[in-house]
């Protein structure tokens, strides 16, 4: 692709990822009241769809404050940073075989760079609040993000070893005999459950848990700046599910359909999937989190990297690896 | 393009981190010293070392500095923090430091004078990075691995739940978090 051709791909890329996280904040309520016996919002437009824009202007035109005693310009400042970081994570996400805006050789470094750099805007939403509730809700991400982080890295560890690349784009071409979720299914299941951790969504959004922090590290926040963490939260939700289809599913390979299409196949699934999660598994309490990290998923992780690096070095006799 | 994206970073990381230097509020600091430490990684890419960006961010940006950040919301130092800073922050105390760094900067200036060609940008990618560590350099890998060990123990020894009472029920099985924890309420409430 050309210069000229790769921004214009790239801005289609992030109208895509913006539209696409609006229109799942009306999805994911329809979908929850599917799966829990009752309606959602179906009032607006054919199937409700149309409350994606009331809920726009409603945002919108809500007052834009900023309480005083907060720290005034990083409480401008945290809401913007969570989006920036996960838009920037799609750069690197293949979605057809020379579809992609960049293609680096530390492609999966700079997504998980990405990531770990989304963590502040919880961390100073919540510091720069003022609030008692937004401090406690920002220190619990801090500690559970840093947390997963460690594991969410090192369950890809699998992956690259097998592929012998950090670049996604050889990442899905490794995938062409056999999808990484069968070799590396304890990677998957360690990178799905870090991943529910990293974008803070249910049933592990103990940063915001509403029955006994209020809102956590949003409470002050209203409006257009609410509606960024909002955005960034379901940015997180789409980047990650992306990430799985093209770590552990193929990214976009698959027969006879294009690939851009197998690839919008595959990442709407893993959302469904995660909302399906969300729906089904009630909210464990904060000290369970942190030891379900330390004690269960990182001794997986480790095994996992073990015993991939034997089964690699085995199978290849080292051949994966000079 | 390179050179002038170089320049732009460089400035970027030199601007950033003298305020993060002088700054008095805590959290701005560090949100400065961020904002440096982006810039290095972009430097590092620039030079040809994708993979120490790359580490950068995520190991110095994204973890290092996060943990930074906890500790300052753990404190909750607020306005009190803020003049005991701007106290400690006298004209006076840059002199020393002022003088030293200005030795520093003699130094380099002749060492680069001395330099014929700037530094070539060969890529190095993660793979050569990797088999140098595990290489030639595999004992230092070592050593610092068993430094991690011996923090990781430490922490360990901090945080692990110890008797204070054999007679107190309730308190012999009492972490000594709790015992911070509630401290930090305490001053947090006040």
């Amino acid at each position: 692709m050309s210069d000229g051709m790769t921004v214009l791909f790239a801005l289609g890329v992030m109208a895509a990822a913006v539209g696409g996280a609006a229109v799942l904040t009306w999805f994911e309520r329809r979908l929850l009241g599917v799966w829990q016996d009752r309606y959602g919002p179906n009032r607006l437009g054919p199937f409700g769809i149309l409350q994606v824009a009331a809920d726009m202007i409603k945002l919108l035109t809500k007052h834009d404050w900023v309480p005083p005693f907060a720290d005034r310009v990083v409480f401008i400042f945290a809401p913007t940073a969570i989006v920036v970081a996960m838009l920037m994570g799609f750069a690197v996400i293949p979605f057809g075989p020379d579809l992609h805006i960049i293609d680096v050789n530390i492609g999966l470094l700079f997504f998980l760079g990405m990531t770990s750099l989304a963590v502040y805007s919880v961390l100073l939403g919540g510091l720069a609040s003022n609030n008692k509730y937004a401090l406690l809700g920002g220190l619990r991400s801090a500690a559970q993000m840093v947390s997963y982080e460690v594991f969410m890295g090192l369950s890809l560890m699998g992956v690259v070893m097998l592929s012998g690349s950090f670049s996604l784009q050889d990442i899905v071409a490794a995938q062409r005999d056999m999808w990484f979720c069968i070799p590396q299914f304890l990677g998957l299941f360690v990178f799905l459950i870090a991943g529910i951790a990293e974008s803070h969504r249910l049933p592990f959004d103990l940063p915001e848990a509403e029955h006994e922090l209020t809102a956590g590290f949003h409470t002050e926040y209203g409006g257009m700046k609410f509606a960024m963490f909002m955005l960034g939260e379901y940015l997180g939700l789409i980047l990650i599910s992306a990430m799985i289809v093209t770590l552990f599913f193929g990214g976009w390979l698959g027969p006879w359909l294009p690939p851009i299409v197998w690839f919008g196949i595959k990442t709407f699934f893993v959302i469904c999937f995660f909302i399906l999660l969300r729906a089904a598994i009630p909210r464990p309490r904060y000290d369970q989190l942190m030891s379900l990290g330390w004690k269960v998923m990182l001794p997986i992780t480790l095994i996992n990297l073990v015993a991939t690096g034997a089964i690699a070095l085995w199978m290849h006799d080292g051949g994966a690896m000079t | 393009m390179e050179v002038i994206l170089f320049y732009i970073s460089a400035f970027i990381a030199l601007f950033t981190t003298v305020f993060a230097l002088t700054r008095t509020n805590a959290a701005h600091a560090l949100i400065y010293l961020i904002i440096s430490l982006l810039a290095v990684a972009v430097i590092f890419f620039l030079l040809g070392a994708p993979f120490a960006a790359a580490l950068e961010v995520v190991i110095y940006a994204g973890a290092i500095m996060v943990l930074f950040v906890f500790v300052i919301m753990m404190l909750n130092l607020g306005e009190a923090g803020v003049e005991r800073e701007r106290q400690r922050l006298n004209p006076k105390i840059w002199i020393l430091p002022a003088i030293l760094s200005g030795v520093l900067l003699i130094e380099l200036l002749l060492v680069i004078s001395k330099l014929e060609a700037p530094a070539t940008g060969t890529l190095i990618g993660a793979k050569q990075v990797g088999l140098t560590l595990f290489g030639p350099y595999v004992l230092a890998v070592e050593i610092a691995s068993m430094l991690l060990l011996a923090g990781l123990v430490g922490a360990y020894h901090v945080g692990r739940r110890f008797r204070l009472r054999a007679t107190d029920d309730d308190a012999t099985e009492a972490p000594l978090t709790t015992e911070i924890s509630t401290e930090i309420q305490k001053e947090v409430s006040q």
